[in-house]
Parts: structure tokens; C-alpha cells; sequence
């Protein structure tokens, strides 16, 4: 039998056709042509995605830094999640709300903070001239590129001057864009990962520990091949925004670490005015991230079940 | 069968004002079946919990072989626990769950670590299936298991490390009757092969009687009676228990000599000595005990005022002068006659009064105990009883 209220559902598939499907099918006929320069009329082509071999740095960028920030939101998520799953309830509600907080503040208004933190005149920056960190650097780092000098000499190499710093450099950084989207999207590692580690039975643990098994064991054993459902959704949601991020990136990474979220930004509202190319750049993006989403999936899948028991 | 294996020392369990465990002394033999037998919260699982290691008793000692062991965690222990609701590993298969044990590592006799080989563990695991009749399922995922099959893969994923006790948490408890039946048989096999102590949790009382060598029977953090299901079922020691265990009818008696009871102003033979004259006490006699026989041939005089056939026998509810009683008999006997009963010596047990006396066993409460079983209820005369009737037709 059909379900008899299926129909409520109809203003979503309504929904799904306009904002969904339609808008994928026009960014394909974008993707797969392009304007001529001379007369504005479009042609059908293959160009965009053959020229895409230029912008492979960006791409490459992309797809490691989003590693990184996810690898190390798993290493903070999991520890974090596990830790607030066995406290008490009074404990885990603080936690969930402390979490929650600055995802409730706008997105931008997070970035910006994070600049003026990072900057070369920033916070922290201000904040090491004033305990000397920066003058104990400049102290001690002279010996050190004397150091790489004298053995420059005797087996070769480029000897270097040191050159006394001011601040630190920060923001530019590759580890700037990192960390800022390790701050943005860390809640979305956490939740899941204490979602499953709180509803794990207990008497599993108990079950493990009565066969001789000692914490260490318990944890290896049990805890994380049951959490694993968590942690795959986790790196999920963490890893498909970092891939595509463009704020982040802009912003504290100074115009020196663009990513594809960036380059996409570019072809539509920036100097490189070129939807064609952007829609096609896209399509990559969304391609990988499917593939990468479905091999991981699969890789679940076995776990997956074992949770639903 | 008489070495002693585990002793329970003076031990309390209390949580702030709560004291779940009141000054429990308790000595377990080796290779013994004992069942600790009480209603919910009588304490029972917290004793099996602190013999597991999963809590420490707030005051007394816990012995294994002569050695306190209160403090010692349950994986250093060497004995294993079949969980109420099985906790078998949901991403592990059958043969890995039974294995999980034999693959970590313990220490031998001289403190060094020691694994069991892949071939060995492969050898004990099968071996262990084919006890629990579950060969050929190594492959499969507990998911796709039965509850009676998960029950099996629990108790030879304990068994398989051949410990020293086995503590099973109401095993049977979410198992539907034939199953049950069946279960109790192999464990009581399993328990005789292996030649391990077994201690077994259930507030089935039947389970208890069946598959027991020591029967405790606990409640409200007290023990209130150790002894083999003979003795718990003929002598018990009060209301409590003679409640608890099977069915019974208890009546206020006062002791006149030895070997006379006087029950409502009757005199009766009975085999108890030792009580002081006319003290009161409280008299436990079985429903199965009693003979029915014609009205004036009677030592006792009653109606009838509900029949229910149970098949082997009527169960027969009788007044006698407003106190409800019992009886289990071939003989129908229809609503509303007047019988007589004969009740000889054995079949009257006397207790002394204790803080349970007048509690229990008087039958006017009949058909709601047997609603709460789902069986159809005689018919009854007040008003209660008939509103839970409509209410069961209504379903």
C-alpha cells in the first residue's frame, strides 16, 4: 500500500525541482560551453574542464588543507566527544551549549575575529611583544642560523643573515586558513562522534571488561569500532565545507592561500568574470566530493548496520 | 561439591540514605548451581555485580579461594557473567565474539602475559559452539541471530575463557516460555559438564527450584532464606518466602504444645516442636496439601466461591469464616457449595511471626494476581473483579 500522505510531501519535490535539480541542469549547459569573446553568442565545448589543468595548485591546496583541518578536527572531536559523553548530563548540556555558542554568531563576524587575533599587529602578536616572546626569539634564533651557517660551509650550502622579526607572521598562513576552519566546522565533528559514543551501551563496556579486557583494550576494542558511524560523518560534514570554503581562506589566509571556494568566487563576482569556467570548476568539485563521499560510504557500511541493532 | 569458592563477608551497599545491601553473609561452594531469587530491587543483581567486580561493597569483604578480593577489577577476576540483555558485540560475528576473550592476553601463574594461538583459540571456540549447539553459525552476525541463539553465543563467549564461577543476570528473562524450558535444561547440562559454579539471578521462582543446588531467597537487602529448593519450598523460614516460592495460604495460628497448632479456634496436628507455648505464629499450608471432604466429615467448613479449570487440577478459592483460601484439587467442587477439609500433619508448616506476617496469603486479591498473568480469571463476586473482566473482553 502507497502511503497514503505521501502527498505532503509534494511541496517539497516542488521545492527540490526548482532549487535543486533545475539549478544543477543550467550550471551543466554553462559548464559545457562558452561565450565567444567577439560576438558574446555561446558554443558548446569541452574547453573549460581541458584548460582546468592551470588552476591544479588550487585544487591541490584545496583538498589538503581541507585534510588537514579535518584530520585535525577528528584528533580535538573525538577526545572532546568521548570526554563530554561520559560525564553527567548536568556536564554534557554546559559542554553542548559551549559548543553550540559560536556557531550561533555570523560566520563572518568569526573570521574577522580570528584576523584581528592573527594579524602582524594583532592580539597575539601585541600579546608576545609584551611577554618577550618576540625579543627571546630574536635572541636565540641568531645562534641557531650560525649554526646553519657553519655547516653551510663545510658541507655546502647558502649561508643566510639573520634578520631580526617584529611579529610573527600569522595571517597568510596556510595554518591561519586551518585554523580557521578547524574553529568553523569543529562542532560539526563533535556532534555526531558524541551522538553515538553517548547512546553506546554500557553493558558492552562491561561485557568487555568481564572477558579480561583492561581500559586500553575496552577502547580499541569496542568504543572506537562502534563510534566509527560518528567519526565517518563527522569527517564528512567537516570535510565537504573545508574542500569548498572561500571566506575563510580569503580572509585569514591573506590572498596567498586561494582556494577553490575562492576561485569559484572569482569567475562569478570577481576581475576573472567567467561563469563558464566557474560552473565548470564547480562540477569538478562536486564530482570528487561525491566519489570521495561514496568510497567512504561503503567503507562505513559495515558499521553502519551494527550500530542500527 | 564442598569446597567453599566465594564468601560474601557482613557486606552493605548503600547509595547515601539507600541501603541496597543489608549486611549480606553469604559462602558459595565450588562446582554449586546457586540462584539468588527475589522480586525487582530485593538487591539480588547488586550482589551478583559486586561477585563480578562491577562495585565495590560500601562495608564488608568479598572472598574468592580465601583472598579478598574487593577492589580487584572485574577483568582480573576469573569469572565471567552472562548479561541480562546478552551485550554481545554488535560489530563483532559469532566466532569473534566467543573469541574476544581468548584474544587478550593473561597472565600465567608467573605474572607473564600470555596469548593463546590462533589455532588454539580457533580449537576452543568451536569446541565451545558445538556445547551450546550453535556449530555452523560462526560466520554469521549476532544481528541475524535469534534471541535464544544470542542467549547461547553470550553463555559460550563466557564459558569459552573457562572461568572459575559463571554469574548469569536473568538470562532467560526475555525468552518466550518453551524457550525458557529448554535454556533450563542445558544450563543445568552445561553447568554439570563444565563443572563450574554457576550463579544464577531470576525472580522466576520456578527457574529457581528447577535448576538450583542452593536456593537465596532475598529481599529488601536481606537474605531471608538459604537452603535447597526442598527445604525453601517445605520449611520455609517466613511469610516472605512462603509467598514468594509457589503458592500458599498463610493464616494466623497460635502454637498451643508441641505438634498442636490451633487455627481458628481448631485444634491441628502438625510435625513442629519448639516454639513457646501459645505463641502465635503464622501457618503455611500448600494449596495441593488440602482434602476436600463432604461438609461435616471436614476439620474445617467453607464455600466455594470460584472454580478454575488449570488442567491437571481445579484451583478452588474457598471461604473460610471471610478468609480466603486456596486449594488445588482433582475434585470439582461447583460455586457456592459448602465443603469440609482435612489437612494432615505434614501438610501444615509453621513459621514464626515476622515483619512480613499479614501480608501475604490471603486469596481474596485472587483474580488480580491471575489478571496479571494474562489468564482468564474466575468468575468473581465484587465488583472489581467483574470490571476487570469486561475489560478483558474489550481487547
Amino acid at each position: 500500500m502507497k502511503n497514503k500522505r505521501g502527498w505532503f510531501a509534494f511541496p517539497y519535490v516542488i521545492w527540490m525541482a526548482l532549487f535543486v535539480v533545475i539549478p544543477i541542469v543550467i550550471m551543466a549547459v554553462y559548464a559545457f560551453t562558452a561565450a565567444d569573446p567577439a560576438t558574446g553568442a555561446t558554443q558548446p565545448t569541452l574547453g573549460n574542464f581541458t584548460g582546468m589543468g592551470l588552476y591544479l595548485s588550487v585544487f591541490l591546496r584545496s583538498f589538503w588543507l581541507a585534510l588537514l583541518a579535518t584530520l585535525v578536527c577528528l584528533l580535538i572531536g573525538y577526545p572532546v566527544s568521548y570526554w563530554m559523553a561520559k560525564e553527567g548530563p548536568r556536564f554534557q548540556r554546559l559542554a553542548m551549549a559551549l559548543i553550540m555558542l559560536p556557531m550561533w554568531m555570523n560566520f563572518l563576524l568569526r573570521t574577522y575575529s580570528w584576523m584581528s587575533i592573527l594579524e602582524n599587529n594583532g592580539l597575539l602578536n601585541q600579546l608576545f611583544q609584551n611577554i618577550g616572546v618576540i625579543d627571546l626569539y630574536n635572541r636565540i634564533a641568531p645562534f641557531f642560523v650560525d649554526l646553519h651557517n657553519v655547516f653551510a660551509r663545510y658541507f655546502g650550502g647558502v649561508e643566510t643573515s639573520f634578520v631580526p622579526i617584529y611579529h610573527f607572521q600569522m595571517i597568510g598562513t596556510p595554518g591561519a586558513v586551518v585554523l580557521g576552519m578547524v574553529y568553523n566546522y569543529l562542532p560539526f565533528m563533535i556532534l555526531p562522534i558524541y551522538s553515538v559514543i553517548v547512546k553506546l551501551d554500557n553493558s558492552l563496556i562491561e561485557a568487555a571488561r568481564d572477558l579480561g579486557a583492561d581500559g586500553v583494550r575496552v577502547f580499541r576494542r569496542v568504543i572506537f569500532p562502534l563510534s566509527l558511524p560518528g567519526i565517518l560523518s563527522g569527517v564528512t560534514m567537516v570535510f565537504v565545507p573545508s574542500v569548498s570554503t572561500f571566506a575563510i581562506s580569503n580572509l585569514l589566509g591573506g590572498g596567498n592561500q586561494m582556494m577553490l571556494g575562492d576561485l569559484i568566487e572569482l569567475q562569478f563576482l570577481g576581475g576573472a568574470y567567467n561563469p563558464h569556467l566557474g560552473a565548470a570548476i564547480s562540477m569538478v568539485m562536486m564530482v570528487i566530493v561525491v566519489v570521495c563521499m561514496v568510497v567512504m560510504n561503503h567503507f562505513g557500511e559495515g558499521e553502519e548496520q551494527a550500530v542500527m541493532l | 561439591m564442598s569446597k567453599e569458592l566465594i564468601r560474601l563477608r557482613d557486606c552493605v551497599m548503600s547509595y547515601g540514605d539507600e541501603v541496597v545491601l543489608d549486611h549480606i553473609n553469604l559462602y558459595i561452594n565450588d562446582k554449586e548451581f546457586l540462584t539468588l531469587l527475589g522480586p525487582s530491587g530485593c538487591g539480588k543483581t547488586t550482589t551478583l555485580r559486586i561477585i563480578g567486580g562491577f562495585l565495590s561493597p560500601t562495608a564488608g569483604d568479598v572472598l574468592f579461594d580465601g583472598v579478598r578480593i574487593n577492589h580487584v577489577p572485574p577483568h582480573q577476576r576469573t569469572v565471567n557473567t552472562v548479561f541480562q540483555r546478552y551485550a554481545l558485540f554488535p560489530h563483532l560475528n559469532v566466532f569473534e565474539n566467543v573469541a574476544f576473550g581468548l584474544r587478550i592476553p593473561k597472565a600465567d601463574g608467573s605474572g607473564r602475559k600470555v596469548k593463546v594461538s590462533e589455532q588454539e583459540i580457533h580449537q576452543r571456540v568451536m569446541e565451545m559452539l558445538e556445547v551450546v549447539n550453535l556449530k555452523g553459525f560462526e560466520k554469521r552476525p549476532v544481528s541475524a541471530l535469534s534471541g535464544g541463539q544470542q542467549q547461547r553465543v553470550a553463555i559460550a563467549r563466557a564459558l569459552v575463557n573457562r572461568p572459575r564461577v559463571l554469574l548469569l543476570d536473568e538470562p532467560l528473562g526475555a525468552l518466550d516460555m518453551r524457550l525458557r524450558k529448554d535454556m533450563q535444561n542445558e544450563l543445568k547440562r552445561i553447568q554439570q559438564e563444565m563443572e563450574i559454579t554457576f550463579i544464577y539471578v531470576t525472580h522466576d521462582q520456578e527457574e529457581a527450584l528447577a535448576m538450583s543446588d542452593t536456593v537465596v531467597v532475598m529481599d529488601g537487602g536481606r537474605i531471608q532464606q538459604i537452603g535447597t529448593p526442598e527445604d525453601i519450598y517445605n520449611e520455609p523460614k517466613n511469610a516472605f518466602v512462603a509467598d514468594f516460592i509457589g503458592e500458599s495460604n498463610i493464616i494466623d495460628g497460635i502454637m498451643r504444645a508441641d505438634g498442636v497448632v490451633e487455627i481458628f479456634n481448631r485444634r491441628f496436628q502438625c510435625l513442629d516442636k519448639g516454639f513457646a507455648k501459645d505463641e502465635p505464629v503464622d501457618v503455611v499450608i500448600r494449596p495441593e496439601d488440602v482434602d476436600i471432604v463432604d461438609e461435616n466429615a471436614g476439620q474445617l467448613r467453607g464455600t466455594v466461591t470460584s472454580v478454575t479449570f488449570k488442567g491437571v487440577h481445579y484451583d478452588t478459592i474457598v471461604d473460610f469464616y471471610g478468609f480466603k483460601w486456596l486449594i488445588q484439587t482433582t475434585d470439582y467442587c461447583p460455586v457456592d457449595s459448602r465443603i469440609g477439609i482435612k489437612i494432615d500433619p505434614d501438610g501444615i508448616h509453621v513459621m514464626k511471626k515476622s515483619a512480613y506476617s499479614g501480608m501475604f496469603g490471603d486469596y481474596s486479591s485472587y483474580s488480580e494476581e491471575y489478571e496479571e498473568l494474562d489468564v482468564v480469571e474466575p468468575d468473581g463476586e465484587d465488583g472489581e473483579e467483574s470490571d476487570s473482566r469486561e475489560g478483558g473482553h474489550e481487547e
